[in-house]
């Protein structure tokens, strides 16, 4: 099947409703999610694009894409927040493109951070500086 | 006009042919002569097609002073390049002679004597006479306003803008972008955009909720037989610097995917050369012109530099055309086979006593001026010292609100933020209520009191300093330091977010500043809804009333290390 634009999004969306059920005290550290996503196998760089504002306009619901042609599954991590987990996004072999598309909460200034699994079970993997300021002073 | 002044040769031009002489070196005639319009208008038409870029007038439709800035500086790669040189070091880089009318209109060196010399510039009735002269000899020239012209002044205040739209409307502009406007509150934004007879462009605009394009993001013209694309780019940081529930339910961003797509687009839709309109801030704008490809000429805004030459960044050239009505630049094009082959360039400086004022323009400022003339001009007090606001870490006349807040909101500190915009004032002359509104005018004026820790006060100031000088420009936005009355401190431009502020010293006990104490701060223009207090040029104004004469002691509580 194809998921259009706004599907995603609020798959995307509801997937971050869903793991920010777990209590904190169990949340993973960013490099335990890595681990247990790659099993210890070394990400490459490349193929994968993280699409997020330079600054957040709004830290409580910054929009985030992550694209990865080919990718059978995308990890979304806040690197700085509490926890990290934003979602796990699996492609079947229909799906129509390997992109997710949704809003995250950012605590402070952090690097978002994508991996991918790929169809021949290599990982690729991109981060990009979001930053949360207080702003008001720009002239 | 013929001149009352004894004006020297000026030549803020510049004559850059692609592929001829390069960027061309600026103000080669030193022959001491009067002053005249034709000399300043003085253009050999070139090419065939013409643009005229006006940006950040800030409401000023009558002649200003304004003072360059002395501190400007560049971080990262840019240390040192234009716009980041001032004073002499910016004469000697532009071969211009200190004390020259172009040394006048462009550093800051004897500003007040030199103003005495050479007069107030700007005025948009003597833009009108430019515009009107650049349109007899090319009737086809794009006029392109790069926004921050809905704000700034008491009639704009008084006025929701209309004063400005309407003088806008009157020089027949083509196109725009944004910033400033949005403070107007979207309701409003909305009520002008839906009557305004030319395009409002802003290709970084989007819908917040569905990340949609919210606005045009381009117009193509069909000039001198060739297919011309503006493409508007508006302040990339409104909903982080400016009050973000005005507009709700809008985004912005650099976005520079979104701005190589439409890049394509306009390639594709047959546009032979394309140019930014953009309030994106100089140093952005290099970098996009470094990463965007396709992009011919970039009309940049928002620093508020003014260079008598352009930069040229890959095939990309750069223009600054100064801020408050101050120049206007005109370049002319020479667009074949479907590229740029050629630009020639000229910053036109707008002497207000040398320019002859434009009849029309100047009876419809006047009309809108009149119900509030005898308000504006009230005299409130009086100035010893030369105000003016640019600067890096300050300016005398935010020395002046950072006094006023302290005194008139008992506070311990006081906090103004960096604008760029607001006219200067020379020493020894009035301050009128005028005056002090084209230095605050705006639509969240409220001046806060309230308690903040040390640790709050280092958090704000680091934040702040972090949006100037990070090294990467798509995070810098485009303001200066916020301005500290009350309060001392060091800081190093080099070092990261955190790391660039230490010795903050209360300068009344001459004591460390105490992350765990609490300081009255008192300040203004708040982001957040529903800040209160008086609005600040009221403060301003029962402070200087109550000076008579205003004299600002030379401010050395800032201590800068790496620039």
């Amino acid at each position: 099947m194809t998921y259009t634009r706004r599907e995603t999004l609020v798959l995307g969306a509801s997937s971050i409703a869903m793991l920010a059920v777990a209590p904190a005290a169990f949340a993973a550290t960013t490099d335990e999610e890595i681990a247990a996503f790659t099993g210890g196998a070394a990400a490459g760089e490349g193929g994968i694009e993280i699409g997020a504002p330079e600054i957040a306009e709004n830290g409580n619901v910054v929009p985030v894409e992550v694209t990865a042609p080919g990718a059978e599954e995308i990890m979304l991590l806040a690197t700085g927040n509490p926890s990290p987990t934003v979602c796990k996004v699996k492609f079947g072999p229909a799906a129509g493109s390997q992109r997710v598309s949704t809003r995250i909460r950012l605590a402070k200034t952090q690097d978002v951070l994508a991996m991918a699994r790929m169809g021949d079970g290599s990982f690729v993997q991109a981060t990009r500086t979001v930053k949360v300021t207080i702003g008001g002073c720009g002239g | 006009m013929i001149s009352r002044r004894d004006f020297l040769q000026a030549t803020v031009a510049a004559s850059a042919i692609w592929g001829g002489s390069g960027v061309g070196a600026w103000a080669q005639i030193a022959a001491r002569q009067q002053l005249t319009q034709d000399q300043l208008l003085e253009f050999d038409t070139f090419g065939n097609v013409t643009l005229i870029h006006v940006t950040d007038i800030h409401g000023q439709l009558k002649p200003i002073w304004f003072r360059e800035p002395e501190i400007n500086l560049g971080v990262g790669e840019v240390r040192g390049l234009p716009p980041h040189v001032t004073g002499q070091d910016f004469l000697k880089l532009y071969n211009i002679e200190p004390g020259s009318p172009e040394a006048y209109a462009l550093s800051y060196n004897d500003f007040d004597a030199l103003a005495r010399t050479y007069g107030k510039m700007g005025g948009l009735d003597r833009v009108a006479t430019v515009i009107k002269a650049i349109r007899a000899a090319r009737p086809d020239a794009l006029l392109l306003d790069g926004g921050d012209t809905w704000h700034g002044s008491y009639t704009v205040l008084k006025t929701g803008a209309q004063d400005m739209v309407d003088a806008m409307n009157l020089l027949e502009t083509d196109a725009m972008t944004s910033h400033w406007e949005f403070t107007l509150g979207i309701d409003r934004v909305t009520e002008i955009v839906d009557n305004l007879p030319f395009p409002f462009l802003g290709a970084n605009i989007f819908d917040a909720e569905w990340d949609e394009p919210a606005y045009e993001p381009y117009k193509m013209f069909e000039r001198g037989g060739v297919q011309v694309a503006v493409i508007g780019q508006a302040f990339p940081y409104l909903p982080i610097a400016n009050p973000r529930w005005m507009f709700p339910n809008l985004s912005f961003g650099v976005r520079e995917e979104r701005m190589a797509e439409v890049v394509q687009e306009v390639r594709d839709a047959g546009a032979d050369v394309v140019v930014v309109l953009s309030h994106n801030g100089f140093d952005v704008d290099r970098k996009l012109a470094s990463r965007v490809p396709g992009i011919d000429v970039i009309l940049t805004g928002h620093t508020h530099d003014a260079l008598p030459e352009p930069v040229q960044v890959g095939n990309t050239m750069l223009i600054a055309s100064g801020s408050n009505g101050k120049f206007v630049s005109r370049v002319d094009l020479d667009v074949r086979d479907g590229e740029m082959k050629g630009i020639r360039h000229k910053l036109i400086p707008i002497f207000s006593d040398v320019i002859a004022p434009d009849a029309e323009m100047t009876a419809l400022i006047d009309g809108h001026r009149a119900p509030y003339e005898s308000e504006m001009r009230e005299v409130i007090g009086r100035t010893g010292s030369t105000l003016y606001r640019r600067g890096n870490f300050n300016g005398t006349w935010d020395d002046l609100i950072c006094n006023a807040l302290i005194e008139e909101r008992e506070a311990d500190i006081a906090l103004s933020p960096g604008f760029r915009w607001g006219p200067s004032l020379i020493s020894d002359t009035d301050i009128t209520r005028e005056d002090i509104y084209n230095a605050t005018s705006m639509s969240y004026p409220n001046a806060y009191r309230s308690e903040m820790t040390g640790e709050q006060l280092k958090v704000i100031l680091e934040d702040v300093a972090d949006n100037l000088f990070n090294p990467d420009p798509y995070y810098q936005q485009g303001g200066d330091m916020v301005r500290v009355g009350g309060m001392g401190y060091r800081i190093d431009v080099t070092k990261p977010q955190g790391e660039r502020l230490s010795e903050m010293t209360v300068l009344k006990t001459g004591e460390a500043v105490d992350p765990s104490k609490t300081y009255v701060v008192a300040g203004w223009a708040s982001v957040n809804e529903g800040t209160e207090g008086p609005p600040i040029w009221d403060v301003v104004e029962n402070w200087v009333r109550g000076q008579g004469t205003v004299n600002i002691d030379p401010n050395e509580s800032v201590d800068v290390i790496g620039g």
